[in-house]
């Protein structure tokens, strides 16, 4: 049993290691210049010299999707901090402290949560206006502050009742101590399958926005944007739209198991 | 009864509340829409002729008491690409979309929810590794790549349907419900795996309670026992969880609508925000809020008929 | 447990059978399979557009034109064009111009009607040329016919125009619509007295227009034509392999290329003059060294073999092929491929290392972003570093167009009128359109003259000195006229092209 539930955080960790060994390669080197045109035939095959194959242009799709899967990764990683760290400060806060406030936001907080975070962003970009890289990362990043803050709040609140917590408490230690040494590092627990469920939300919601135009725009490649290229050339270059999907697929793939693995070894142990 | 009349009044607030946020958002951040509207060919006389016509003149309190009036009066303002008014653009757009979502919600519950009790308490199993795999990788899939290969495949090669002529509703019901079958696959599946997901964890952790090893310990039957007394208590998270799925698939519409070439709101929503169409977008916001509250309240009063412990207090 | 996700997938399978058999006998309409073969629905036709037709539909205040492309079936003035690029009397049946060349009058057809079922009277010419020419809002709705000073009704059948000045041109602009006296609904219900009536729209889906049968003229073959708004390029592609759209325009080379059996494609061209834009009054596009250094450090072979697989025809200024006459060839390849002109050019103007620049692009325009895509990657070779900049088209017509806020952008300009003026006229230095702030007073000289001389031979060749004059100060980079592809359903015969950007409709039809 124990063996299994290990497996599942492995195996994860081990693809998106992959993965993200990949992608930090691509940052400092690809095999040809993502933007370089005519490097080869156009729309050619997967070989030996273009490993996924070439798109329209001539350029190496292998080259576009480890870009792209960097561009998905930053805007996925920053999207999530910022979720995060404003989520968990406002849940945190309002989980401890309790009291009006926390119920006034809470109620808020319950409305926001209920609506899908792609709509938030959808909405969130259309009042900031598509197509730059940092709206698209702000329009997720405030989509996911709710959820995160309901999580945190939820932690914190029940963390308020513990033992050490309330002797802490009568020993005169500040509040902020308390939140940040005492408490925090005990809601990793529940915060961290959050986060790679977030990580993948995000991955999937740059996507779809990316797929309906309104996020990243060329020439700053993301895997979403690939793909809807990919579309219009389904039965010409499939392997263009299998490159782009599943450099997704395997990125949101290992990161799911991670979350899976996390929260079994969470249960495991209570 | 009294448990229902404070939850309904809540939705009313939260719906009054959220319909005041999109308004006073989209008026503040969104710019002059005279001047959209006008584009290129403004003038200053243009402009000031227009925003009178509009009520632009008005104190920004009045023009909200206006926008709420009229919204809860049934007038949703006019489009200002199209120059209809809202509620007749919005309308046809809704019916397709409700009928997908329908249709998506329908097979979420028919697949997942058997699946789900199916793999429940089987844990360890030899397929676990397996299953594990297969469910995270159905949520690892995009939607909108999902449909992009299944309009390919049936609705290109396969020609099971017509990729892109989607028949009229009230033209040719089945028909429609036929195209719009394919989309709904597209947007169901991940909803599927998550479903399937949590309601094995669910019903594994209320089967590892005391109550159930007791009964099971006393001889009853295993499977009469999840059927009496363990899926009683497990669909109360379930129930929630549901509700959320209502939304989610909305959202999932949006991006798979454009995939298939599907005219509902989804598409209306992202083509107006590219037009600057606000007062559409603002009129879809709202109208998706509230769908979402509804859901939720619903789930709620569900949960507590189920649960009356519910009713006591706290949210969970 | 496998095995039962397995079982849950062919029930599902079994479920979508189960709907298309329920289908195929509730609907009236054919089963899938069938409609399929799109004879099985005489005379009728469905065409992908690009984008929805405008917010208003009414012809005197469209701006896109997309819309004007499809609302040409529509709509007619007293003067139509012909693929040809004659002018041909339409509403009216025949005319005569005045010696001094301001007097235009026109005697109308005989039994024309509207799509209302009402004849055309000369009441209903006066009204719609004065609702051109006017006035009431102050401001002119459509800016050519500021020069009409008087519109008169000599008679039922007879309608004098007036204008201030001889003008060459004003002829041309007589193809503004012709619409019924006072009605007021043009903007959604549009009644014109063109081949095709306008039936309905639906936002975002499509638009119906149906034969107009007391048309005058030789009848529209089809009953009936679904006009269909697919923005997303790669659904549309997708909608023409599997049968549902039987006619798309403006297509790209590489979707083209995968819609072997079923289509064939005609090749016509866009008319437009595709260009690198480049603002003249900006920083460092001031310098005439700077801009003929990116004519030369620009491969416009290179872009029509990588972007559009070889369609389309070079330019080298402000003029199309297509315009005939106007056209002057011998600026084609005014510059070439140079990279090393172009480097000792930009050392010259105090840039040996190059510079950063933007290109503002409309994101809706594929052909714009692929060109732009090449040219930015072509510039690295002499060490300029060009970035992309993706707007939505909203933000491109105020930003750049109206607000002139930019430092070079891609896009195709077209004619509005079949005449060598609606090229050239907006670079005139104090010209309103003159979003690229170009300044040469030669060129305001040789414009100006243009416009007073009244011998064609003398005129045509001071265009053509105009456009020399924009070359030579490498006003902008002049790319191409863009191929215009369309894909057309085997059995779909009639199809003609025009030199202005309309979508004839009413010659299609199905063969046998």
């Amino acid at each position: 049993m124990k063996k299994k539930r290990n497996g599942c955080l492995t195996a994860g960790l081990i693809l998106t290691g992959f993965m993200v060994a990949l992608i930090l390669v691509g940052f400092f080197w690809t095999p040809y210049d993502p933007t370089a045109m005519a490097t080869g035939p156009k729309l050619d095959g997967p070989s030996l010299a273009h490993l996924l194959g070439t798109d329209g242009f001539g350029r190496d799709i292998f080259s576009r999707v480890l870009q792209g899967a960097g561009n998905t990764l930053t805007i996925a990683l920053a999207t999530v901090t910022m979720g995060a760290v404003c989520g968990v400060a406002v849940g945190a806060l309002t989980g401890y402290f309790g009291g009006i406030v926390d119920e006034a936001l809470m109620r808020l907080n319950d409305a926001l949560t209920a609506f899908p975070s792609i709509l938030m962003a959808l909405v969130i970009i259309s009042l900031l206006g598509p197509g730059k890289k940092y709206n698209v990362v702000l329009a997720l990043g405030i989509a996911f502050i709710p959820s995160y803050a309901r999580i945190a709040r939820t932690a914190f609140a029940s963390l308020r009742e513990v033992n050490y917590v309330k002797s802490a408490q009568l020993m005169g230690v500040s509040p902020w101590r308390i939140l940040w040494v005492h408490i925090l590092p005990n809601t990793m627990p529940v915060l961290l399958p959050a986060l790679t469920i977030g990580f993948n939300n995000a991955v999937l919601a740059e996507a779809s926005m990316s797929y309906l135009s309104i996020g990243v725009t060329p020439p700053d490649a993301s895997l979403g944007y690939m793909l809807s290229e990919a579309q219009g050339m389904l039965s010409a270059a499939p392997w263009y739209a299998a490159g782009a999907g599943g450099a997704i697929i395997l990125l949101v793939f290992g990161v799911g198991l991670i979350g899976e693995g996390l929260q079994r070894r969470d249960r495991g142990v209570v | 009864m009294k448990y229902a009349a404070k939850r309904l009044a809540t939705l009313l607030v939260t719906m009054l509340l959220v319909s005041l946020l999109a308004f006073l958002a989209f008026e503040l951040i969104s710019g002059d829409p005279a001047e959209i509207m006008l584009g290129t060919q403004a003038t200053p006389e243009c402009l000031a002729a227009l925003r009178a016509e509009m009520g632009l003149d008005q104190p920004l309190m009045v023009r909200c008491l206006q926008w709420l009036m009229g919204f809860f009066s049934g007038d949703l303002g006019t489009s200002y690409h199209y120059k209809q008014p809202v509620w007749e653009l919005i309308a046809p757009k809704m019916a397709v979309t409700l009928c997908l979502s329908a249709i998506s919600f329908l097979l979420i519950i028919v697949v997942s929810i058997p699946l789900g009790l199916l793999s429940a308490g089987r844990s360890g199993g030899r397929g676990e590794g397996l299953r594990t795999a297969v469910n995270q990788l159905c949520m690892a899939v995009p939607a909108f790549f999902t449909g992009m290969l299944l309009s390919w495949v049936f609705g290109v090669a396969l020609k099971w349907f017509t990729a892109g002529r989607f028949p009229d509703l009230r033209e040719d019901f089945w028909g429609a419900v036929q195209y719009l079958f394919f989309a709904a696959v597209a947007i169901a599946i991940p909803r599927i795996a998550m479903t399937v997901r949590m309601l094995r964890s669910t019903v594994n952790s209320e089967m590892g309670k005391d109550y159930v090893r007791t009964a099971i310990s006393r001889g009853n039957d295993r499977g009469a026992v999840l059927r009496r007394h363990v899926l009683k208590n497990a669909v109360v998270p379930v129930v929630a969880f549901l509700a959320q799925t209502l939304a989610e698939i909305l959202a999932a519409g949006v991006v798979v609508e454009q995939v298939f070439a599907i005219p509902g709101l989804g598409r209306l929503l992202v083509a107006s925000i590219s037009n600057r169409d606000y007062p559409v977008v603002q009129v879809i916001v709202v109208l998706l809020a509230f769908w979402v509250v509804l859901a939720g309240t619903l789930a709620d009063l569900i949960q507590q008929r189920i649960d009356p412990r519910l009713r006591l207090g706290g949210s969970l | 447990m496998n095995k039962r996700k397995i079982a849950g997938l062919i029930t599902t399978g079994l479920l979508a059978a189960m709907l298309s058999g329920c289908g195929g006998d509730a609907a009236q309409t054919p089963a899938p399979q069938e409609s399929f073969q799109h004879q099985a629905i005489p005379n009728e036709l469905t065409v992908a557009i690009a984008q929805d037709l405008d917010d208003s539909l009414d012809p005197h205040m469209t701006v896109a034109a997309g819309t004007k492309e499809i609302m040409f079936n529509v709509f007619e003035g007293l003067v139509k064009p012909t693929p040809d690029g004659d002018l041909v009397p339409a509403v009216a049946s025949d005319y005569t111009i005045s010696d001094d060349r301001t007097t235009y009058t026109f005697t109308l057809r005989d039994g024309v009607k509207f799509h209302n079922g009402q004849t055309v009277t000369a009441d209903d010419v006066v009204w719609s040329i004065r609702r051109c020419a006017d006035a009431e809002g102050g401001s002119s709705l459509v800016e050519s016919f500021s020069a009409v000073t008087d519109v008169a009704a000599l008679d039922d059948k007879t309608v004098a125009i007036t204008i201030a000045e001889p003008d060459n041109e004003f002829f041309s602009y007589l193809t503004a619509a012709i619409l019924p006296k006072d009605y007021d609904k043009q903007d959604t219900a549009p009644v014109g007295t063109g081949p095709f009536r306008y039936v309905s729209r639906s936002a975002q889906d499509n638009v119906v227009l149906e034969r107009f049968e007391d048309y005058w003229g030789t009848p529209a073959k089809m009953d009936r034509v679904t006009l269909k708004v697919m923005e997303n390029p790669d659904s549309l592609l997708m909608s023409l392999q599997s049968g549902a759209v039987d006619l798309c325009a403006h297509m790209t080379s590489s979707r083209v290329a995968q819609l072997e059996e079923d289509f064939y494609i005609a090749e016509g061209t866009m008319n437009l003059v595709q260009a690198l834009y480049l603002n003249n009054a900006e920083k460092p596009f001031d310098d005439v060294r700077v801009r003929q250094a990116l004519c030369y450090a620009v491969d416009r072979q290179q872009i029509l073999d990588l972007a559009f697989d070889g369609y389309g025809s070079l330019i080298g200024s402000s003029m199309y092929p297509a315009f005939g006459k106007y056209f002057d060839d011998s600026l084609t390849n005014y510059y070439t491929h140079d990279v090393e002109k172009a480097k000792a050019l930009l050392a010259d103007a105090g840039y040996p290392d190059g510079f950063d620049m933007t290109i503002t692009v409309p994101s809706n325009y594929t052909p714009h972003i692929d060109t732009a895509q090449v040219i930015a990657e072509q510039l690295k070779a002499v060490g300029i570093n060009a970035k992309l900049e993706l707007v939505e088209w909203g933000t491109w017509l105020s930003d750049v167009y109206s607000g002139r806020q930019f430092q070079s952008t891609v896009v195709g300009l077209d004619a509005s009128t079949m005449t060598a003026r609606a090229l050239l006229a907006r670079f005139e230095s104090s010209a309103k359109r003159n979003f690229i702030n170009y300044q040469s007073e030669e060129y305001d000289a040789l414009y100006a003259k243009a416009q007073t001389t009244f011998d064609d031979a003398q005129q045509t060749q001071l265009y053509k000195d105009l456009e020399r004059n924009l070359a030579e100060n490498a006003a902008n980079v002049y790319i191409q006229d863009l191929a215009d592809l369309v894909a057309v359903r085997k059995g779909l015969e009639g199809l003609r092209f025009y030199p202005i950007y309309v979508l004839d409709l009413s010659t299609l039809e199905w063969a046998g």
